[in-house]
């Protein structure tokens, strides 16, 4: 009894204090002198800006992880093809590689003198700081989410139904659409809720690529960043609740969609 | 014919799952692949679905060379062992699914599933998911599923495996009413010889890869082509190079010319059926079965001694041809 309570009391505690209190301390502060500050400092322009870069970037990220993602766990689990080891090991690389050394590297790639840039700027096609380099950045470290978590269910489902749909007549297509995807679709859910989580919150990769200019190639973790340092603390803490109540909103979520997923 | 594997050899990696195996199964027939676990016989029901391609030899269905046809185009039916249930449709589309996906009309599939559900006994259940019927129902509704689409071929993997001992005799018993009904050409997989005995109107015993022999229940039972089949498809004891069936065993009480003293070791009473574990003077171990009627003529107690000789007893070479089967 004693030993259950202490467990209790220092998880709660430790979470009181590396989690909620950070959080809340952020809320305090953005609503410090009421709605009026904190309205007007979203309403601002840059901060409606960045808001909507970063959902446009979500946006094109999302279905592009999902679609990969449910096609690689495929690969992965039911055809044993040579080189699906390497690419098992490798969809965990971005959980592994700070975001920092991804947008270096699509730096190298993309810059003036990079591989691709040099010749895609040639053809008139802007990649850095622009749109297209925040899309990539975002991609690659939101990546593995949907493959690991579609992978153990494909795993556990097995190929029987999948069989027994070929043996009925289905087509690959059919079977796959009729079967495979009713069975992984709250695993694809619970994948895509951590790809869109991950999305709406990256900072380091994204902000070495899109070079953060206010009101064009500004994300809303960037525009927290260059509020605070511009000392408009206010715009700061206010941007930051939006993450915030974005992030919470995904949790609940989340929540719906392991509830679903027992149901099911 | 209706189904003919040729020659088929398939490998996993280093370990040889059919060797050069050749079986033909006659249209409208009813045929058991009967052996022990790993022996190929699932192995080689999936190559004849089309589930695993044969890295050797040809598959024929109707004639028609098969080997290299998808398992969509096969026209067969396949009940899995443990039934493959679609987990996320209820019965009713479970059923349907092979008639909803050649875009039938409505009407059609709709009076098709009712048909069926009649036929395995699942009728007023098509609302329910899998997982809300018993062992017995799932199979019964996998079958209905594996027979929407009419299939020219049943092909059954270890059907009644996983349930119990009363509802496996039941569902046998339906399982042959239903092929008798349909005349549809049948194969299962089972490693129950007794299941195959009795359902089965041609049983191909398949043993480490290779067929060892391809007979009608009787035959294999009367005449096994060698040692394996011998033991497997029956209780055997094995007297030096002689091989006996339990039920090939005299008793007498008396001692008379050829028969053999012996003493009784233990007696099991299985209603009908009395089994008697004996040892002959000479230390070997035999055990005998008798009926209830013989049993009681006899008034055997442990620890008698009796005299004991073969009616029938089969020698078999190292080819495995019988060479001194000895009627008595």
């Amino acid at each position: 009894m004693i030993a259950r309570l202490g467990v209790r009391t220092f998880s709660l505690g430790y979470l009181a204090v590396i989690l909620l209190a950070p959080v809340a301390l952020v809320f305090w502060r953005a609503f410090e002198h009421g709605w009026h500050p904190f309205w007007l400092a979203i309403s601002n322009a840059n901060a409606v800006h960045a808001l909507q870069l970063t959902v446009e970037v979500t946006v094109i990220v999302v279905p592009l992880n999902t679609v990969f993602g449910v096609v690689c766990a495929i690969a992965i689990v039911r055809h044993r093809l040579p080189g699906m080891g390497v690419v098992n090991a490798l969809v965990d690389l971005p959980l592994a590689l700070s975001p920092v050394v991804v947008g270096l590297a699509l730096y190298l790639l993309y810059g003036r003198d990079g591989w691709f840039g040099h010749w895609l700027l040639g053809h008139g096609v802007q990649v850095l700081f622009a749109l297209p380099a925040m899309v990539l950045a975002t991609t690659f470290v939101s990546l593995p989410f949907v493959v690991r978590e579609v992978v153990p269910v494909l795993r556990e489902i097995g190929t029987d139904q999948e069989e027994a749909a070929a043996t009925l007549g289905a087509s690959a297509l059919t079977t796959f659409r009729r079967i495979t995807l009713p069975a992984i679709r709250w695993a694809v859910a619970y994948g895509v809720v951590l790809t869109t989580a991950r999305s709406l919150g990256e900072f380091g990769a994204v902000a070495i690529v899109s070079g953060g200019i206010a009101g064009r190639t500004q994300t809303l973790t960037q525009y927290v960043q260059a509020s605070y340092e511009n000392f408009d603390q206010t715009g700061a803490y206010a941007a930051s609740v939006l993450l915030a109540v974005l992030a919470i909103t995904i949790l609940l979520l989340m929540t719906a969609v392991k509830r679903g997923d027992r149901g099911a | 014919m209706a189904i003919e594997a040729r020659n088929v050899t398939k490998r996993f990696g280093d370990f040889v799952a059919l060797d050069h195996v050749t079986v033909v199964v006659e249209s409208g027939s009813l045929t058991a692949l009967l052996g022990p676990s790993g022996g190929g016989k699932s192995t080689l029901l999936r190559v004849i679905a089309g589930l695993e391609t044969p890295d050797e030899g040809e598959v024929f269905i109707s004639g028609r060379d098969a080997t290299a046809l998808a398992p969509q185009r096969r026209g067969v039916g396949f009940v899995f062992q443990h039934y493959a249930p679609f987990t996320h449709m209820t019965v009713w589309d479970n059923i349907a699914f092979g008639l909803t996906i050649r875009k039938r009309p409505k009407a059609e599939v709709a009076a098709r599933v009712g048909e069926l559900l009649e036929l395995v006994q699942l009728k007023g259940l098509g609302k329910r998911y899998p997982s809300q019927l018993s062992g017995g129902q799932r199979q019964r509704m996998a079958l209905a599923r594996a027979l929407a689409a009419e299939p020219e071929v049943l092909l059954l993997d270890e059907p009644f495996g996983a349930l119990d001992a009363r509802v496996r005799k039941e569902l046998r018993e339906w399982l042959l009413r239903l092929h008798d009904e349909m005349q549809v050409t049948t194969i299962f997989v089972t490693h129950d010889q007794e299941e195959a005995l009795e359902v089965a109107d041609n049983v191909v015993v398949i043993n480490d890869g290779r067929v060892e022999q391809a007979a009608p229940p009787r035959e294999l039972y009367d005449e096994p082509a060698n040692s394996f089949v011998m033991s497997f498809v029956g209780p055997v004891n094995r007297i030096g190079e002689a091989w006996v069936r339990p039920h090939d065993i005299e008793i007498a009480v008396e001692p008379n010319g050829s028969a053999r003293e012996a003493q009784v070791e233990r007696i099991v009473r299985l209603g009908f059926e009395v089994r008697v574990d004996l040892v002959r003077d000479d230390g070997a171990r035999l055990h005998v079965q008798l009926t209830r009627n013989e049993a009681e003529l006899l008034e055997l107690a442990p620890g008698d001694i009796v005299y004991v000789r073969t009616r029938r007893e089969r020698v078999f070479s190292g080819s495995g041809e019988p060479t001194r089967p000895v009627p008595v």
